[in-house]
């Protein structure tokens, strides 16, 4: 494959984004024509949400066989299953005393051995055992914040596509500003006004990452409602919350998802910064934190590396796979922007 | 922290040039110089002022936002002592804050104009000074490893599109997604322990942290100073290059089906040549945006790796200010920081039209 286009000269950039989602919303908001429409839906197996549902279906099947074709993506979804598995069943294989500092199995600072794999840390706890358990926050949290990020730049991308003039004007110059801000800065900033807990760490994450989505967002927005059914679909007396809710968004969603994808990886990444900086909750284990201990503890200048070394494979290998995932996911999407395989 | 933005620049940048095609070619004669001597100008007013009012949000921002802070400023200047009411109050009016929240505000925005960011609650002496101090270090610092990474960036990434698919481009691309992933401060400190601390067999080969061991002069100076600068320059070029390798990568496989590229290899250029004078020029007009976008990034992004090497500059500076925290001093630096990004921006804004005619008349 030396270049993207002479082999794959039929699905343009619009097909696996527009055509898939949106037939199937067209029947179910047009009373008027239902005798129409009905006989087909009917051969689909009874009436227009089965039609739809089996679209969808349909469309999903498809996303699959053309994720399928990238490798690398396979590797970051195996990746994090095999990671999600970890920490859903850490309360089984490790249990919650692992944070315990009071009565720690070991001596501090043991370098690996048998009994503690990854040795321990300056109180005797596992490091094993803290990797493993650190997993949750972290995982938690970069999902959390990416949603947040996510959830409020859709919104801001949707309505200001959607209401044009100047709702439109002032949200696009609020994200300006947004982008503008230097992200980390801010998000230090914030973390440091507002109170330590793992949900002010989410909100810092959350509010400032958002613009990149929201400008994305409106851009297909707009392309969204320039076509031919969102003015049938007013003509019929569809109103703003219907066209939004039924044909935008659901147009939007595979953009969502990928933009999704590609933030959760820069907001555990972002955690990791913020609780290495020492404004993470104190009170919960992540990797971030494990840093900031080992550092704390005079790890570096000891030169423990086997410390250092565990959460920091754990925070790469999660930001790899979740960008893993999201290229592939994007490349799915749109072929031409030369993601290969 | 920008994996985000990677593919939105390439969208962005790549929009504005091909949003036209069908009626680029048909104006040609608004092109010439009559047309853009009358429209660049009005751009780059439109472009400064856009700017302008940028930074005065900023600076609007950067005073509420650190009001926010629960507390009283100053039990965090006294650090937990014990101060007589006198004192507190003696406190309070050095640094205005005795005064209603909007005449703090209007006093603040008066002296920011003027160029006076306020005093710094912990060293007790002007922001600007402790700024303009540390200045010059971010910058030494920053400067080298954007060269470096630039420019590394932009090889490989030509490379990794010119062999697209083939094994090279794999292991590029996939080692800069690696080092992409990789956080900068676990890095940094990786690197103390094997090339300062000194691991197993490799002894202690750079310093620990700091800019210059003291003492030395002219050339040893400038040496020592080099020394110092290798394990952050390192670790910055590590997590930044993959970046620009990417950009440079799609833009470049972007324009690889374009005809003139077909053109200048039926003419019976070398391939090296074709790679080197047709496609690589245009595909760097989108990384330059990319370019310019980082250069500001890297100084606020600089606050982890200068606070694992105690470099002396505007991050480490901006992490102490923190601590205390220090209202003016944080303030003023965060004020630096979305500085350095509004002006490169705009920079990047106004050069773009010059190097590429297509866009922004």
């Amino acid at each position: 494959m030396t270049t993207t286009d002479p082999d794959e000269p039929t699905p343009p950039i619009n097909p696996p984004i527009i055509p898939p989602v949106s037939p199937p919303n067209a029947p179910p908001m047009a009373p008027p024509v239902a005798p129409a429409v009905a006989p087909a839906a009917a051969e689909g197996g009874g009436g227009p949400r089965a039609l739809a549902r089996q679209r969808r279906r349909a469309s999903a099947a498809r996303f699959w066989v053309r994720y399928r074709a990238h490798r690398s993506g396979l590797l970051g979804l195996a990746a994090l299953a095999l990671l999600a598995l970890i920490a859903l069943t850490a309360p089984l294989t490790i249990g919650s005393d692992v944070q315990s500092v009071t009565d720690a199995p070991g001596r501090p600072m043991e370098s690996p051995s048998l009994e503690f794999p990854l040795g321990t840390d300056q109180f005797g706890r596992s490091l094993l055992g803290l990797v493993v358990w650190g997993s949750r926050v972290s995982l938690l949290v970069g999902l959390l914040a990416a949603v947040l990020s996510v959830a409020i730049g859709a919104l801001i991308g949707i309505t200001a596509g959607h209401f044009r003039g100047w709702f439109a004007t002032v949200m696009m110059r609020i994200t300006d500003w947004f982008l503008v801000m230097p992200t980390l800065v801010l998000a230090i900033v914030l973390a440091t006004v507002l109170s330590r807990s793992l949900g002010t760490i989410i909100l810092a994450i959350g509010v400032t990452t958002w613009p990149t989505t929201a400008r994305l967002v409106r851009a297909q927005t707009l392309a969204v409602e320039s076509r031919p059914y969102i003015e049938r679909a007013k003509a019929l007396g569809g109103g703003h919350w219907h066209v939004m809710s039924r044909h935008v968004l659901p147009n939007v969603m595979p953009l969502v998802l990928a933009q999704t994808t590609l933030i959760i990886s820069s907001a555990i990444l972002s955690e990791a910064t913020l609780a290495f900086l020492g404004l993470g909750d104190p009170t919960v284990v992540s990797w971030g934190g494990l840093l900031q201990d080992a550092r704390e503890a005079g790890a570096v200048s000891a030169g423990k590396w086997w410390y250092l070394v565990p959460p920091g494979i754990a925070i790469a290998v999660v930001a790899l796979a979740f960008t893993l995932c999201g290229r592939a996911v994007e490349a799915v999407l749109n072929p031409r922007l030369g993601v290969t395989r | 922290m920008t994996a985000e933005a990677t593919p939105s620049l390439v969208g962005k940048t790549g929009d504005p040039a091909g949003a036209g095609p069908p009626g680029a070619r048909g104006p040609r004669g608004s092109w010439g110089p009559r047309g853009r001597r009358t429209a660049y100008p009005r751009y780059v007013a439109g472009k400064l002022g856009g700017a302008a009012v940028s930074l005065l949000a900023v600076l609007v921002t950067s005073f509420f936002l650190f009001r926010l802070i629960p507390g009283d400023p100053v039990k965090f200047m006294t650090g937990g002592r014990q101060v007589s009411a006198e004192q507190l109050a003696a406190y309070r009016e050095e640094f205005g804050l005795d005064l209603p929240l909007w005449e703090q505000f209007t006093d603040y925005c008066g002296k920011a104009l003027t160029g006076d960011l306020g005093t710094s609650y912990q060293f007790r002496t002007p922001v600007v000074d402790k700024i303009s101090d540390a200045l010059p270090n971010t910058l030494l610092l920053t400067g080298t490893s954007f060269v470096l990474y630039t420019a590394i960036g932009v090889f490989l990434g030509t490379r990794a599109a010119w062999r697209n698919g083939g094994l090279g481009d794999r292991l590029n691309t996939g080692l800069a997604l690696t080092l992409y992933s990789i956080p900068s401060f676990w890095l940094g400190l990786l690197l103390i322990i094997v090339f300062s601390v000194g691991a197993g067999p490799i002894p202690g080969l750079f310093p620990t942290g700091g800019m210059e061991s003291g003492g030395e002069e002219g050339f040893a100076y400038v040496l020592d100073v080099a020394h110092h600068l290798v394990l952050p320059v390192v670790t910055l070029v590590a997590v930044e290059y993959g970046q620009t390798l990417l950009v440079t990568r799609s833009a470049l496989l972007d324009e690889m089906g374009s005809d003139y590229l077909t053109t200048a290899r039926a003419k019976g250029l070398r391939d090296d040549l074709v790679r080197r004078r047709h496609a690589v020029p245009n595909a760097l007009l989108p990384t330059m945006t990319l370019v310019f976008i980082n250069l500001g990034r890297t100084v606020a992004g600089v606050i982890l790796v200068e606070t694992v090497f105690s470099w002396p500059g505007l991050g480490g500076l901006f992490y102490q200010a923190l601590s205390v925290p220090d209202l003016p001093l944080v303030q003023g630096l965060f004020f630096v920081f979305a500085a350095a990004v509004i002006v490169m921006n705009t920079l990047a804004d106004l050069i773009y039209p010059l190097l590429d005619p297509r866009v922004g008349r």
